[in-house]
C-alpha cells in the first residue's frame, strides 16, 4: 500500500522491493483476486443450482453460476484494487488513509487513485478503448448489411453484435464526458483541490471497467438477442450472455449513480469563495443537470434489472404474462431509466459547445441564464416523457397526447440552447480551430437530430416511423453527432492541458472533415432507408434498399477509418513527436488554462477567489499575430 | 526518444496487438456457422432432391458437449448423420424430405400449424398413413419455411414407448417417420424452424435450441 | 456593457447591418424552399394512399416539414453567414462585441417556439383522434371509435410468425392477411410469447404484439393492391425473417370468394383451435418444464 496520510503529504514515496509492490494493492491482485472471484461464485452457483456439479459444470446453462460469478468477481476485483481498505480501517478503529496513489509515478494510472486528475485521464483511456471496441462492433454490422440476406454474420450473432455495440454506447459513453472531463476539470473549474467523494469518484471508474468487460464476455456465452433495450420476456428467454447485458447496466447503473451523486455533492459544497451559481462555467452546469438526471434515473435501471435477473434465475414472474406479470412493466421501468439516459448523453455536449464557443468567438457567452435554464428544463422535462417510446404499444392510449405535448414542449428549452449558440456566434471573431469546427458541426448535427425527433413525437408520424431506421438515424444524430463531436471537440480543446502536449493540427483537421462528411453520408440515408420502411435490427432487408444500404455501409467504413485517423494522431503527437504545447494555446480566460502544466497534485496553492463568470471576453487584447490558425502565445 | 515515451510505445504496441487478437477473435465469432450440407440427389424418376432429417430430444455430449440436453435437429450426409441445420437444395425442383422423429409430444402454442400445409398435394404420410392433419397436443416439432409456406407438424414417440431415444444419434430407438415432398420455387435463402416450445428449461419452451441456428432452426439455401 | 464600440473590426468603414440582411437572406430562402417542401418532398415522406390512415400520415408528415424548414433554414443558413462573416481576420487576433444577451430577442424566441410547439402537440392530437388513432395501436379500449359496420380481424404474433384469425367467419385463422377494400377494419392485435409488433407499411398501421393484450388499431383500405406485412420491435433470432408479402386488399366480393375458400381448407385446423378470446396465454407459460 502505497497511501500516504493527509498530513505527511509530501511526494516522497518508499521504494519497496519489486514483489512487495506487485502485491500490493493494484492492477494484478484485483485481475487475480477477480478471476479467483468469478470461480468461487461459479462454483458455488453450481453448488446450490444443479442437479449435478458434474452435469451442470459441463453445460453453460446455469444463470445462477455465472451471476454469481460475475458479481463475487467484481467484488474481488474491487477489493484488489484496494477499494476495501479504507471502510476495514475505518471499522477497526484505525487511522485510514485520506490519499491514495497521488504521488506515484506512471503506476498511479493502474490502480485506486483519489486525485481527480488521474482519474480523468483513466477514464479518457478507459472509455476511449471501449469506443472503439462499439465501434468494430458498427463495423460488422454494416458488413453485413451490405447484402439483404445474411451471409457474412450469423443471425443470433447478429443480433449480440446489434446488442453490443448499442449497450456499449449507451453505457459506457453515458460517461463519455462526465468521466474524463468532468471528473479532471469540475474541481478546478470551481476552485477545489479534489472531488467531494474522492475514493467513489474512483470506484466509478474501476466498475465500468469491469462492467465493460463483462459485457465483452458475453460472446463466451452465446451473445444476447434483445439490443440494447434489453425487452423482457425476449430477455427471458435468452441463453446466459444475457446475464452479461444484465450485469453490465446494473455496473454501468451503480456507476452512474455514484458518478452523478458524487458531482452534484462537488458542485454544491465545495465551490470556492466568490464562486457563485450565477458564476459557474456554463459545463459546470450542465455536469449538475446531468448529475441529477443521473441520481434519479439510475436506480431505475439496477431495480429493473434486478428483476429481470431474479425472473431468470429464481423463477418469479415480474414480466412472464402467464405468471401475473407484464411485458409493459419492463418497457414502462426501462423507458423510465432510458428517456432521461438519452439527456445524460445530450447535456454534457450542450455545455462543452456553450463552454468553447467564447473562447473560439472571443466574445462572452450570449444568454447564461437562458443557457442555465434550457439545461435544468430539460432535465425537469426529460422525466415526463418516457411513454412516447411506446406510442404504439397499446399502454396508456388515452395519454398519448399528453406524452406528445411533454415531448414536443421539450424542445423549447432545447431551443434555448440553439438560441444561445446563435447568439453568441452573432458578430463573432471565429477561429476556426479544431475543436470550433467539431462546435459547429455539433450545431447542425443536433439541429438535423432535433428537427427529425419532432416527426418521432407527433404520433401519426411515430406510427410509421416507429421501431425503422429513422428512429436509428434521429438517435445517431443527436448522441454521435451531439455526444460524440462534442467529445471530440473537449479532447483537442482539453487534451493539451491534461497532458502538457500538442496534437498535430493537420491530422486534426483531417479527422474533423473525414468525420463529419462521412457521418451525415452515413446517417442521411438512413433517414430516407426508415422512410421507406426498413426495420432497425434486422439483417434482411428488401433487395430494392440494397442500393442505398451499399452507400450507408461504405460511408460507416470511411466513418470508421476517420476513427483510425485520430488514434494514429494519438499515438503520432503524444507518443512519438511530444511537441509540448503552450500554457494557454486558445487563450481562454478559464481558470484550468491558468495553472502551470502538469497541473500540481492540489491543483491550487491557495483556493482561488472568483469575482467573475470565465466569460469575460470582448474587451480588447493586444495579441501579435501568429499566421494561420494559432495566434503565438502572449503570456496567459 | 525519453525511456517514458518508449514505455508508452511498447505498451501501446502490445495493446494494438491485443485489439487487434481480440478483433480477430469477435469476427470469428461472429462468422462461425454451422457447416452447409447439400441435398442428395434422389433418383432421377422422382424428379427432385432428397432430405433426410432426424429429430432427437437431446444432441448428446457427443455432437455438443456445451448443450447436450438440448433438442436437436441432424442429416444424413454419406450416411453419416451431421449437426447442421443449414441445407442447400436446387431452385425450381421437388425436394423429397424424410424426418425421423424420435422425441416425445409437446403441444403445439398455436394449432393453427397442426396442419400440414404448402406440400405437394397438401398431405405428408406418417409411419406410411397418408394425412392432412395431426392432433396440435400430439405434435413434438415442426419443420416450416415460413416464406415458401410449407407447414409440417410432426407427431411425437408416445410416452410409453417401450424404446424412447435418449440422445443423438438415436438410430435403432422407437420413431415416427415423415415424409413429404415440396416444391423449392425461387432461389433465395429461406430460414426454417420448430414452432413447438420444445426447449426444456426455458420460459415458455421459446429459447435456447429454439432460437439457436444448429438445434431447432437454420437456414434452406435454394440455389 | 455595451463595448461594441472598441471591438469594430473593419474600422470606419462601416459594419453592414447584419440583421437585415440575414433576415432577407432567410426570408428569400425560405419562400423558395417552402413550395419544393410541401409540394415535391412532403408528398414522398408518407407510405402512400393504401389507405385512410396512410393518407392522413402522408399530410402529416407534409405539415410537419413545412414547419420545419425555416427552422432548419434558420439555423443552416445563420451558421452559413457567421462561418462567412464573422470570421477571425487572417492573422488577426481581434475581440468580439461583449454582448451578454438581449432581453428582447429571448422573450421574442421563447414565444415564438412556445407558440410553434404548443401548436403542433395540438394539431397532432387532433389528427390522431380524428383518424381514430391514425392507425396505430390504441389499446384494449380506443379513446375514439369509428361509427358503423366493422370487420373485426385478430392478428395473433408468435415467435416468429403472423396469423390472422376472422372472428366473423367462424374464427377461421390464415397466414394472409386478406381486407376487402373500403371496408373500416378493426385489428386486434396480441402475442402468444414475446413483444412483437405488427407493421403493415402501406397500410399505414403499426401496432405492437404484447403477450396478454389486445392491442386495437382501425385502418380503412382504399386501393386494391398487395401489401407486406414485417415485424417492428426486436423478438428473437428469426426477427429479421419475420414478413410475409403475400398479402393484399382485394374487393368485397374477391374477399368473400377467398375466405369461405380458406374456411374450408383450413377446416382441418380450425376444428382444433382454441375458441376465439381477445388474447390467448398458451401453457406452459413458466419457465421450465
Amino acid at each position: 500500500m502505497s497511501a500516504i496520510s493527509e498530513a505527511a503529504s509530501a511526494p516522497q514515496p518508499i521504494r519497496q522491493p519489486v514483489w512487495r509492490r506487485l502485491l500490493g494493492f493494484n492492477l494484478l491482485t484485483a485481475v487475480i483476486l477477480g478471476v479467483g472471484g468469478y470461480y468461487l461464485g461459479w462454483w458455488i452457483g453450481h453448488l446450490i443450482n444443479g442437479p449435478s456439479f458434474e452435469y451442470e459444470s459441463a453445460t453453460d446453462e446455469n444463470d445462477v453460476a455465472l451471476l454469481l460469478g460475475y458479481i463475487f468477481g467484481v467484488v474481488g476485483f474491487l477489493v484488489g484494487l484496494g477499494f476495501a481498505n479504507y471502510p476495514i480501517s475505518r471499522l477497526l478503529g484505525r487511522p485510514a488513509s485520506l490519499r491514495e496513489k497521488e504521488s506515484e509515478g506512471i503506476g498511479r494510472y493502474f490502480g485506486l487513485c483519489t486525485d481527480h486528475k488521474v482519474v480523468g485521464m483513466q477514464y479518457l483511456v478507459g472509455i476511449g478503448v471501449f469506443f472503439f471496441v462499439g465501434g468494430l462492433n458498427a463495423m460488422l454490422i454494416r458488413a453485413e448489411l451490405l447484402r439483404p440476406v445474411p451471409t457474412l454474420v450469423g443471425p443470433s450473432q447478429y443480433l449480440s453484435l446489434v446488442g453490443m455495440h448499442g449497450s456499449m454506447m449507451m453505457g459506457m459513453m453515458t460517461s463519455g464526458i462526465l468521466g474524463p472531463f468532468a471528473n479532471y476539470f469540475v474541481p478546478i473549474m470551481i476552485g477545489a483541490r479534489r472531488m467531494a467523494f474522492p475514493r467513489i469518484e474512483s470506484l466509478t471508474f474501476w466498475l465500468l471497467m469491469a462492467a465493460g468487460f463483462i459485457l465483452v464476455s458475453t460472446i463466451f456465452f452465446g451473445g444476447f438477442p434483445t439490443g440494447w433495450t434489453g425487452y423482457a420476456p425476449l430477455n427471458e428467454q435468452a441463453v446466459m450472455g444475457m446475464d452479461s447485458y444484465i450485469v453490465f447496466f446494473g455496473l454501468v447503473g451503480i456507476s452512474m449513480c455514484l458518478l452523478g451523486l458524487n458531482m452534484m455533492a462537488t458542485i454544491i459544497t465545495m465551490r470556492a469563495p466568490g464562486m457563485t451559481w450565477s458564476r459557474l462555467p456554463i459545463f459546470v452546469w450542465s455536469v449538475f443537470a446531468t448529475a441529477i438526471l443521473m441520481v434519479l434515473a439510475a436506480p431505475m435501471l439496477i431495480a429493473t434489472l434486478a428483476m429481470a435477473a431474479l425472473d431468470r434465475t429464481i423463477n418469479t414472474s415480474f414480466f412472464v404474462v402467464g405468471g401475473g406479470g407484464s411485458a409493459y412493466l419492463f418497457e414502462n421501468l426501462f423507458w423510465f431509466f432510458g428517456h432521461p439516459e438519452v439527456y445524460v448523453l445530450a447535456l454534457p455536449g450542450f455545455g462543452i459547445v456553450l463552454e468553447l464557443l467564447p473562447v473560439f468567438t472571443r466574445k462572452p457567452l450570449w444568454g447564461y441564464r437562458l443557457a442555465v435554464s434550457g439545461m435544468l428544463g430539460v432535465t425537469l422535462l426529460s422525466f415526463f416523457v418516457w411513454q412516447h417510446h411506446l406510442f404504439v404499444s397499446g399502454i396508456n392510449a388515452d395519454l398519448r397526447p399528453f406524452y406528445m405535448l411533454s415531448t414536443e414542449i421539450i424542445s423549447i428549452p432545447t431551443g434555448f440552447i440553439f438560441l444561445c449558440v446563435i447568439g453568441t456566434l452573432w458578430k463573432a471573431r471565429i477561429w476556426f480551430s479544431v475543436p470550433m469546427l467539431f462546435v459547429l458541426a455539433w450545431v447542425f448535427n443536433f439541429l438535423i437530430g432535433g428537427l427529425s425527433g419532432v416527426a418521432l413525437s407527433d404520433v401519426p408520424t411515430d406510427v410509421g416511423l416507429h421501431g425503422s431506421f429513422f428512429v436509428m438515424a434521429h438517435f445517431h444524430y443527436t448522441i454521435m453527432g451531439g455526444l460524440i463531436f462534442s467529445f471530440f471537440a473537449a479532447i483537442y480543446y482539453w487534451v493539451p492541458k491534461m497532458t502538457g502536449l500538442r496534437f498535430n493540427e493537420m491530422l486534426a483537421k483531417w479527422h474533423f472533415w473525414l468525420m463529419f462528411i462521412s457521418f451525415n453520408s452515413t446517417f442521411l440515408p438512413l433517414f430516407v432507408l426508415g422512410l421507406k420502411g426498413m426495420p432497425r435490427r434486422v439483417s434482411t432487408y428488401e433487395p430494392s434498399l440494397q442500393g442505398l444500404n451499399v452507400w450507408v455501409s461504405i460511408s460507416a467504413f470511411v466513418l470508421g477509418f476517420s476513427m483510425l485517423i485520430f488514434l494514429f494522431n494519438v499515438v503520432y503527437s503524444l507518443i512519438f513527436v511530444r511537441k509540448p504545447a503552450e500554457a494557454n494555446p486558445w487563450h481562454s480566460k478559464s481558470i484550468e488554462w491558468q495553472l502551470p502544466t502538469p497541473i500540481p497534485v492540489n491543483n491550487f496553492e491557495q483556493i482561488p477567489v472568483f469575482d467573475s463568470d470565465p466569460y469575460d471576453y470582448g474587451t480588447p487584447l493586444q495579441l501579435d499575430g501568429g499566421g494561420g490558425g494559432q495566434p503565438a502565445t502572449a503570456g496567459a | 526518444m525519453s525511456l517514458l515515451a518508449k514505455k508508452v510505445l511498447g505498451v501501446s504496441l502490445a495493446t494494438a496487438l491485443v485489439g487487434a487478437l481480440i478483433g480477430l477473435y469477435v469476427a470469428a465469432w461472429a462468422t462461425s456457422q454451422p457447416p452447409t450440407i447439400v441435398a442428395t440427389s434422389a433418383p432421377p424418376s422422382s424428379g427432385g432432391d432428397r432430405l433426410t432429417l432426424m429429430t432427437v430430444p437431446a444432441i448428446g455430449p457427443k455432437y455438443s458437449p456445451t448443450h447436450p440436453d438440448w433438442v436437436s435437429y441432424l442429416i444424413r450426409k454419406n450416411g453419416k448423420w451431421v449437426h447442421s441445420t443449414i441445407y442447400t437444395v436446387p431452385a425450381n425442383s421437388i425436394i423429397h424430405v424424410t424426418i425421423y422423429q424420435y422425441d416425445s409430444p409437446t403441444g403445439l402454442r398455436n394449432p393453427y400449424l397442426s396442419q400440414v400445409q404448402g406440400t405437394i398435394g397438401g398431405t405428408m404420410t406418417v409411419d406410411g398413413k397418408t394425412v392432412n392433419s395431426i392432433p396440435p397436443e400430439e405434435t413434438s416439432h415442426t419443420f416450416v419455411i415460413p416464406e415458401l409456406g410449407v407447414f409440417i407438424p410432426l407427431p411425437g414417440v408416445s410416452e410409453e414407448a417401450k424404446n424412447p431415444c435418449e440422445f443423438a444419434p438415436c438410430e435403432g430407438a422407437d420413431t415416427r417417420t415423415v415424409t413429404f415432398s415440396f416444391y423449392s420455387g425461387k432461389k433465395g435463402r429461406y430460414h426454417w424452424q420448430c414452432f413447438v416450445p420444445c426447449a426444456a428449461g426455458f420460459i415458455n419452451g421459446l429459447g435456447g435450441p429454439m432460437q439457436t441456428v444448429g438445434y431447432m432452426d437454420g437456414f434452406l439455401n435454394v440455389v | 456593457m455595451s463595448s461594441s464600440q472598441a471591438a469594430e473590426p473593419h474600422g470606419g468603414g462601416g459594419e453592414p447591418n447584419h440583421a437585415v440582411r440575414f433576415a432577407v437572406l432567410w426570408v428569400v430562402v425560405t419562400v423558395i424552399a417552402l413550395p419544393v417542401v410541401i409540394f415535391v418532398i412532403g408528398p414522398l415522406l408518407g407510405p402512400g394512399n393504401g389507405s385512410e390512415q396512410s393518407g392522413a400520415q402522408g399530410t402529416d408528415y407534409t405539415v410537419l416539414a413545412t414547419v420545419a424548414t425555416p427552422v432548419l433554414t434558420l439555423v443552416v443558413l445563420y451558421l452559413l453567414y457567421a462561418v462567412t462573416f464573422f470570421r477571425q481576420p487572417k492573422g488577426a487576433a481581434l475581440e468580439g462585441p461583449a454582448i451578454r444577451g438581449d432581453a428582447r430577442v429571448q422573450t421574442t424566441w421563447i414565444i415564438i417556439t412556445s407558440l410553434l410547439v404548443l401548436g403542433l402537440a395540438a394539431f397532432g392530437t387532433v389528427r390522431l383522434e380524428t383518424n381514430y388513432g391514425s392507425g396505430s395501436g390504441s389499446g384494449p379500449s380506443p379513446l375514439t371509435v369509428p361509427k358503423g359496420p366493422k370487420l373485426p380481424v385478430q392478428v395473433i404474433a408468435q415467435q416468429w410468425l403472423f396469423t390472422y384469425r376472422y372472428p366473423t367467419y367462424g374464427g377461421v385463422e390464415t397466414r394472409q392477411l386478406y381486407l376487402p377494400k373500403g371496408e373500416m377494419v378493426e385489428l386486434h392485435v396480441t402475442s402468444i410469447d414475446v413483444i412483437h409488433s405488427f407493421w403493415a407499411y402501406k397500410l399505414g398501421v403499426k401496432a405492437d404484439a404484447n403477450p396478454g393484450v389486445d392491442n386495437v388499431a382501425f385502418v380503412r383500405p382504399t386501393k386494391l393492391m398487395s401489401f407486406g406485412v414485417r415485424c417492428a420491435e426486436l423478438c428473437g433470432v428469426w426477427h429479421g425473417y419475420m414478413y410475409n408479402n403475400e398479402n393484399r386488399v382485394v374487393t368485397p366480393a374477391a374477399f368473400l370468394a377467398w375466405i369461405h375458400a380458406q374456411q374450408k381448407r383450413l377446416a382441418p385446423a380450425t376444428k382444433v383451435l382454441p375458441p376465439y378470446a381477445k388474447t390467448y396465454i398458451p401453457e406452459p407459460s413458466r419457465r421450465g418444464e
